[in-house]
């Protein structure tokens, strides 16, 4: 039989919501791609909850799109129901989240990817990766990746290859006693390429992960339970979404509750769970617990939330939130009729836990390429995250530095300190992870300072740079930010006097009187007080922004009433949170210090020798790239940071007199 | 160059000296000197002087004195000490950095005063190493020394954590521990809330939180505040009176008090057990023990108080001897010279309002050499003004040294401590400005950072392993 042999720049394995960016990326920068699944109908699916976003994952989206990822545009196109959280907390905890439209989701996702030049959707399981060993300067220095083999033998020449296999990689699928060898959803396992894997030097383990029965709506009371609408005013997800066209008629959410005989039911079943019969291997996450978990963790609650919410506008299934299980079917049938307005309900697809092959990322380098394996890189569920939103960010990252390494650039490496994605990958490749890894606003220390409303303005520059934001969106956003520098240094100069008009305004607002002449910026600090209200007595306002936007328009090109709103918003903020805004920023710079100090490739630890041995076996085992990194792997200690401070300055210098 | 914040330690070791010198180092180091030195007259000159200039002043124990009025001698009242200050201007210092020197007298209490004195004004205590390193980083030391700098850091590391550790035994670090234990319960409490706010609401948290935080500071001020005491106990100078039987070895502690402590009668042998006090002589701490008096005795009772009476001066570190300057010396007197040996001692020849038998000549001949003797009353107080300043002087001077040790771990606790009671405050202002509720974690973590500074624990991921365990969370 004659062999297939292809030649290409990148291959991405998966078609998840990582594979997809990765492959977007590279296919907008010119690279020819191939993007490999096991089934070209699964492209883009969202096998569990039915929503995007959520609290810390809306920025996750927010900073993708600002980098010129696709799911925000995307989830725009296709959200049946759209919602802000947290909006009575602090601007940095707001979060986007909305409901999808699974199939449709999946279809407008698959359009663009179809649309795309470079860009090749192959229908196949990838099982071997191709490498050979790469000298540097005559010496035998690592692995270097030069193609993919597919299950029917088909070669692939590429100079990277991007993992993104998710939850597929020797996948099986427990409810009760019942297990099937598949991939979520019934679909094909890819259960061939993991062998290949070990034997090129990654070390897999394993994790689980669940999901909750689906119900069909005509069987469900919801005159039982809370009617959970969507926003009046909706705000899109992408920074290059008109607003004015995602205001839509939206579909609601339905909340009930658990009660005493929902969990009596799980725990005298308890023994026909997989995980506490201890067929289950995998460690599964603790942030999305299975109901039985739940019931056995916190016994003393005697209800917990269950919110149903549909899975589109084309179909009646309706998705059951808080009720993942791996109990048996006739359990859970029992369990679900016990809840308020569940009581006759037929179950369309069943819960089900999921067990897969991923690897720990510390494998990795920042760049989400493996340490020892030159052109390997990867993202997703595959490198031990969870969750769509995250999967997408580390799928962009790693379809980015793929290609830069291809084309000779310097990687996009970015930090905790400006964005959640830094966060997110500095965690995956630095932390001893033991579950899926969710992003948790939590895990930011300067969340003040990566809000979701700024995304652009922290990202745009490296999405321009990178070359998948246009010299358009580029131009807007530093319109924005010249506006802003504008408006808040004249809010701050312009004073006001403590004359009669000034307190009568006060007065009308709740705000205490002025003893002496004050700032516009300092009566915006005032909680009871916003930039808004103060136009009243801001009577230069309406002459110095039109001449601060005449002048914008003049560098940047138009400057539009969306535009405009947008600068409020972050005027209001920087100045209203501007204490602990600056606060944050001072130890950014501290933490950035650490972070430029890097460490080369090839240091030797063992020559340390006032270095701690524990901590020196760590150093020695994750190789951070950084000292920023190294002052974060457990078991590295303030005082091991000083010497090992102390030794680089040592290390270069010698370097010098040598070189 | 290598640019960091300012620090300050004791740049000499824990051991006995006539001099001790503090280090400051940093950009404020200047800033900060200038804060709290001033000169004999009492001007403050120390931003103008020129670099690698020596200057003759003193030390202020609060900074915000107003100096301008040179007529107004209240200052004066706030002296720690009389010093010598020098400013090094970066580069040509040992760290490369702006660095300030403070020679003042080798007492430990002293030397602690004035650096925690420096600290108030917002500098940090060095890390172990600290200077060396800046010096390394900064250029200033050349290739060969950096192995030595590494164990410094290393060593001086370990001793730190044990001497910490020693200390913390107990109840202090179990305290230390619930506190840490409430705070953190609050931020994943917020943070639970933050993450799934359809699932954990924080209506009214606020004022509850505020009463929270008003508990864990009460308990933080009573801790920094006993530490404060507990130090003075511990690191005060173990003083013991000796002195035959009537000598007026009680007479002389109410005297030192100012107050009636002992039972003082003509009856020999009314001390029969040991009565401890402490005195304060111008922010020097004396631990006094009153002892019974030392003779040959078949009196059980008193028996067992002669042989603590020797137990507690061998411990002492200084002692006072009381001789009875009215009565012939006695056998007993000289067993009492035997225990003096290789001790600190002031020898008080009292009842001088009597007609003196004892003379002065005769007692230097048996006292060990160094011993001071002053005449004293404790009748008519005679003598007792020498007395404290005699003592003072020996104590500046490095002669008399308190023999508790490990300091500088303590005051690194007291400075976490007062971290974390900074940052509750900051919480509360959150509150009582009407921030929402996820300004709280931010400050709530830093006093939990800085709690965890005391017990040597890091926060790592205990917020996360806090949130999963207490907090239902999720889909």
């Amino acid at each position: 039989m004659p062999e297939i042999r292809e030649k290409v720049d990148v291959c991405v394995v998966g078609a998840g919501h990582a594979g997809c960016e990765a492959a977007l990326a590279c296919a907008r920068l010119g690279l020819e791609t191939v993007i490999f699944t096991v089934s070209v109908d699964s492209i883009a699916l969202m096998p569990c909850n039915p929503n995007v976003g959520g609290s810390s994952k809306g920025h996750l989206v927010r900073e993708l799109d600002a980098l010129g990822g696709e799911m925000g545009k995307n989830i725009d196109k296709t959200f049946i129901q759209s919602k802000m959280l947290n909006v009575s907390k602090g601007p940095a905890v707001h979060s986007l989240r909305a409901q999808a439209d699974k199939s449709e989701y999946s279809r407008a996702m698959r359009k663009v990817l179809e649309m795309q030049d470079h860009l090749t959707i192959k229908q196949a399981e990838v099982c071997d990766l191709l490498w050979e060993d790469y000298s540097c300067e005559g010496e035998i220095a690592e692995k270097r990746v030069i193609g993919v083999k597919t299950f029917t033998g088909a070669i692939y020449e590429c100079k990277a290859v991007v993992l993104c296999t998710g939850t597929y990689l020797k996948a099986r699928c427990l409810c009760g006693e019942s297990i099937t060898y598949t991939g979520p959803n019934g679909l094909q396992a890819a259960n061939h390429l993991t062998d290949s894997l070990k034997k090129i030097g990654i070390e897999l383990r394993r994790f689980k992960t669940g999901t909750p029965a689906r119900m069909d709506g005509r069987s469900i009371d919801y005159s039982k339970m809370e009617e959970q609408f969507g926003d009046e005013k909706i705000v899109p997800f992408s920074f290059s979404t008109d607003p004015d066209d995602v205001q839509k008629e939206q579909v609601s959410c339905w909340l009930t509750y658990t009660n005493e005989r929902t969990h009596e039911i799980i725990r005298n079943n308890l023994d026909r769970s997989p995980i506490y019969a201890g067929i289950i291997e995998g460690t599964g996450p603790r942030y999305c617990p299975s109901i039985e978990d739940k019931v056995v963790k916190f016994a003393e609650k005697d209800r917990h939330q269950v919110f149903i919410e549909p899975e589109g506008l084309h179909t009646n299934e309706m998705y059951v939130g808080g009720m993942s299980s791996s109990l048996p079917e006739d359990v859970q049938i029992a369990m679900y009729r016990t809840v308020p307005g569940l009581e006759h309900c037929r179950i369309v697809r069943n819960a089900y836990a999921i067990e897969y092959d991923c690897i720990n990322a510390r494998q990795l380098y920042p760049s989400l390429e493996f340490k020892k394996i030159k052109g390997l890189f990867s993202g997703g569920q595959f490198n031990g995250s969870s969750g769509y939103e995250e999967a997408a960010c580390q799928g962009l990252v790693a379809g980015i530095n793929a290609s830069m390494e291809i084309m000779g650039k310097e990687a996009l490496l970015l930090d905790r300190s400006e964005s959640y994605i830094g966060v997110l990958i500095d965690d995956l490749v630095t932390k001893d992870n033991r579950e899926p890894y969710r992003m948790m606003t939590s895990r930011a220390e300067y969340r003040l300072l990566l809000r979701q409303d700024n995304a652009d303005l922290r990202l745009r520059e490296r999405g321009y740079k990178i070359g998948l934001v246009s010299e358009e969106q580029w131009k807007e956003v530093q319109a924005k930010k010249f506006l802003i520098q504008k408006e808040i240094s004249r809010l701050k100069n312009t004073v006001v006097g403590a004359n009669s008009e000034i307190q009568n305004f006060l007065q009308s607002h709740g705000s205490s009187f002025l003893r002496t002449g004050t700032s516009l910026a300092e009566l915006i600090c005032r909680p009871e007080l916003s930039y808004e209200m103060i136009g009243e007595i801001d009577k230069d306002r309406t002459d110095s922004v039109s001449a601060f936007k005449a002048e914008a328009e003049k560098l940047f090109g138009t400057v539009d009433q969306k535009l405009w709103n947008a600068v409020k918003e972050q005027v209001e903020i920087e100045i209203k949170y501007e204490g602990y805004i600056l606060r944050q920023k001072r130890q950014v710079e501290q933490f950035q210090k650490m972070e430029g100090k890097k460490i080369p490739d090839n240091l030797d630890y063992d020559k340390i020798s006032s270095l701690r041995l524990e901590a020196r076996q760590k150093l020695k085992e994750f190789r951070p790239v950084s000292v920023g990194q190294a002052s974060r792997i457990s078991g590295v200690s303030p005082a091991d940071i000083s010497v090992l401070m102390v030794y680089l300055e040592h290390y270069k210098r010698m370097e010098k007199d040598e070189g | 160059m290598y640019q960091e914040d300012t620090i300050a330690a004791i740049a000499t070791g824990m051991t006995e000296s006539g001099i001790g010198i503090i280090r400051i180092s940093g950009k404020d180091s200047v800033a900060s000197g200038n804060q709290i030195f001033c000169t004999i007259s009492g001007k403050k000159i120390l931003d103008t002087v020129e670099s690698h200039t020596f200057h003759h002043g003193y030390i202020l124990d609060d900074r915000s004195i107003e100096m301008d009025d040179r007529k107004n001698h209240d200052w004066k009242n706030h002296i720690i000490d009389e010093v010598m200050i020098v400013v090094m201007r970066g580069p040509r210092s040992y760290t490369g950095e702006d660095i300030v020197e403070i020679q003042c007298h080798g007492g430990i209490l002293v030397i602690q005063k004035i650096l925690e004195t420096v600290l108030s004004t917002g500098v940090r205590l060095a890390e172990s190493g600290e200077f060396s390193k800046r010096a390394f980083l900064n250029g200033k030391m050349d290739l060969s020394k950096a192995e030595a700098v590494m164990d410094v850091i290393h060593s001086q590391n370990e001793y730190a954590l044990r001497s910490s550790m020693n200390q913390l035994r107990g109840v202090l670090s179990e305290k230390i521990k619930e506190l840490r234990e409430k705070i953190i319960f609050e931020i994943a409490l917020i943070e639970s809330a933050l993450d799934d706010p359809e699932h954990i609401s924080l209506d009214g948290y606020g004022p509850e939180l505020q009463k929270k935080i008003d508990d864990i500071s009460f308990v933080l001020q009573q801790l920094i505040d006993s530490f404060q005491n507990g130090k003075l106990m511990r690191e005060g100078i173990q003083t013991v009176i000796l002195g035959r039987p009537n000598a007026g070895k009680s007479s002389l502690l109410n005297t030192l008090l100012g107050e009636d402590r002992a039972i003082v009668t003509e009856i020999a042998g009314t001390t029969r057990d040991i009565l401890r006090e402490t005195v304060r002589l111008s922010g020097i701490s004396l631990n006094v023990t009153d002892t019974a008096g030392i003779r040959n005795t078949e009196d059980k009772i008193e028996k067992i108080g002669v042989e603590k009476a020797i137990q507690y001066a061998k411990d002492a570190d200084l002692i006072l001897f009381v001789v009875d300057g009215s009565a012939m010396l006695h056998e007993d007197d000289e067993e009492i010279l035997s225990i003096l040996k290789d001790k600190k001692t002031i020898v008080l020849l009292n009842k001088s309002d009597l007609s003196t038998v004892v003379k002065e000549e005769d007692l230097k001949k048996m006292v060990p050499e160094n011993a001071r003797i002053i005449k004293i009353s404790t009748v008519d107080h005679r003598g007792i003004d020498e007395l404290e300043e005699t003592i003072k002087d020996m104590f500046f001077h490095g002669q008399l040294q308190s023999s508790n040790e490990p300091l500088i771990t303590n005051i690194r606790h007291r400075e976490a401590l007062q971290e974390a009671l900074s940052s509750l405050n900051l919480v509360k202002k959150s509150i009582e400005d009407g921030m929402p509720e996820d300004f709280y974690s931010i400050d709530l973590m830093s006093a939990y950072a800085s709690l965890g500074k005391i017990i040597g624990e890091e926060v790592g991921d205990d917020l996360i392993e806090e949130i999963f365990s207490k907090f239902c969370m999720g889909k």
